[in-house]
């Protein structure tokens, strides 16, 4: 019903306390890992991954993958679809 | 768990100027049937105004109340879980805000401050558990994607305000109305995410109990709960309880977005007893809508170590999506006899319902003690998980393995 840019510019004194402890999550170096960041953090902090690890397969990470971007609107680009999933599967995926 | 609660303990918390911060323990108990991800990374942690809760996600917040404050039937504020869907959560200014009501099956469009919806409309007060949909989401095998709940995504609170039917009376609620949908001030930080928007049936909208609350146990709502006003919906899961509450839509279609339809779904019947939401059900799945009937024991946990002699007390708190509990009965030989715990004071149906059952294990050994909470329509808890893709509606008896020793 609402825009986002609606939001930021009625009723508020501002937005909420930032949250000093999303800078401690650090996710595994790995191939990848730099996409995962660019892509992800804009709409959510980075610890969504480890709390769903490590029970995910290959097709279970492909799926957040594809979720994210058709319902959530994640602006992912078609290639950088696969090494994001590639990279949740081999470092927060089931073994 | 001992190396992990060694781990766990040693991570820095990062030093927070809050007032009356109140530590419970240094490390959180959590459920061991978590992913350990989830066990791992839940942490305790400061949200302004709130004690530590175990953080699930920083952002958007979901952090999940300690089970020790389910000790008492009414969970403090500065404790209640705070979860949302989306990360753009602004700082509601009280003065600046309105709740507008309109809608093409509503008679009129009116707009009111805080100030003129308490002059206007009767003040009402309801004690009620808001349960998120996917409490203990991370106890299911297998597991299913989603924020990892442990059993604390829930919280019992009085809750005062106007009863949501006199503000829709008022605007007019047309006979070709179907549903009321509910729009907050928080949304996403994408364009394209969907923003959170809820619809309730009819009939539940103009339920009596159904109010916009403004305060919360004697207080205004903290901002992590909603503040300037939100929606208590006593009986179904926090889904439909609207914090931030901005828009009110009174419908004369179903409202068929993201949040209302594929989100916030029940294979079709599964949970036999839950309450209908016709005009949401397809032939495959159902909104999910109202609590079902569950306990929670706080007194003792999985592995607990009893002396022969004392008395072991099994307590906790029962509730349901509004019949109220009938009883609480306690196993503690795996379910072979069961005894009636005694029940504390009743705060109405839609509230927990304090339970204890004490007595001296006659010999040392293992036992497992096992807890069954009945509403008053005798409806009780699963032995086996009914498992649904999205982990809800788990209420599966607990079986908590219990050492005396001698």
């Amino acid at each position: 019903m609402k825009t986002p840019l609606a939001i930021a510019t009625i009723l508020t004194l501002g937005t909420a306390v930032a949250l000093a402890g999303e800078a401690q999550v650090k996710l595994k170096e790995a191939p990848g890992v730099e996409k995962v960041r660019a892509n992800c953090v804009a709409c959510h902090s980075l610890d969504y991954i480890p709390l769903n690890s490590p029970f995910l397969d290959q097709k279970g990470w492909e799926a957040v993958v594809a979720k994210m971007t058709k319902a959530f609107g994640a602006p992912i680009k078609a290639e950088d679809a696969a090494p994001i999933a590639d990279y949740l599967a081999s470092n927060y995926g089931k073994k | 768990m001992i190396n992990r609660r060694r781990f766990l303990a040693s991570l820095s918390v990062p030093a927070l100027s809050l007032p009356s911060l109140k530590v419970v323990a240094a490390v959180p108990w959590q459920p061991a049937e978590l992913p350990s991800g989830a066990a791992d990374t839940g942490i305790l942690e400061g949200l302004a105004g709130k004690v530590p809760l175990i953080k699930r996600s920083y952002r958007p917040p979901n952090f999940e109340t300690p089970i020790d404050y389910f000790r008492d039937p009414i969970t403090p504020n500065n404790a209640f879980f705070v979860r949302y869907h989306l990360a753009g959560i602004p700082v509601v200014d009280a003065k600046a805000w309105r709740l507008k009501v309109s809608g093409d099956a509503a008679g009129r469009t009116l707009e009111y401050d805080l100030a003129q919806l308490k002059r206007e409309f009767e003040m009402a007060e309801i004690v009620a558990v808001c349960q998120c949909s996917g409490n203990r989401r991370g106890l299911f095998e297998p597991h299913v994607q989603g924020v990892e709940w442990g059993v604390g995504a829930m919280g019992n609170a009085r809750w005062k305000g106007i009863r949501l039917r006199d503000v829709l009376n008022k605007a007019g609620v047309g006979k070709d109305a179907v549903e009321v949908a509910f729009n907050g001030a928080d949304g996403p930080a994408m364009p394209g995410t969907p923003d959170f928007v809820k619809s309730l049936p009819v009939d539940k909208a103009l339920h009596e109990h159904t109010l916009i609350a403004f305060e919360m146990n004697g207080k205004p709502l903290p901002h992590w709960n909603g503040f300037p006003a939100r929606l208590i919906v006593p009986g179904w899961t926090g889904t439909y309880w609207m914090k931030h509450l901005t828009e009110i839509d009174v419908r004369t279609k179903p409202f068929s977005e993201f949040w209302m339809n594929p989100a916030y779904r029940i294979p079709a019947g599964v949970f036999p007893s839950v309450d209908r939401f016709p005009t949401q059900e397809t032939k495959a799945n159902q909104p999910i809508t109202d609590i079902v009937v569950n306990s929670l024991v706080t007194s003792i946990h999985d592995g607990h170590k009893a002396k022969l002699g004392q008395v072991l007390d099994v307590a906790g708190v029962a509730w349901d999506g509004g019949r109220g509990i009938r009883d609480v009965e306690v196993s503690a030989d795996g379910g072979q006899s069961w005894y009636l715990a005694r029940l504390g004071k009743d705060l109405g149906p839609y509230s927990f319902r304090t339970f204890s059952h004490k007595f001296r294990p006659k010999e040392a050994g293992s036992l497992v003690v096992m807890v069954r909470a009945f509403n008053t329509r005798g409806d009780t808890q699963v032995s086996k998980l009914l498992h649904n893709p999205a982990g809800y509606h788990h209420n599966v008896i607990p079986r908590i393995r219990v050492e005396v020793l001698a």
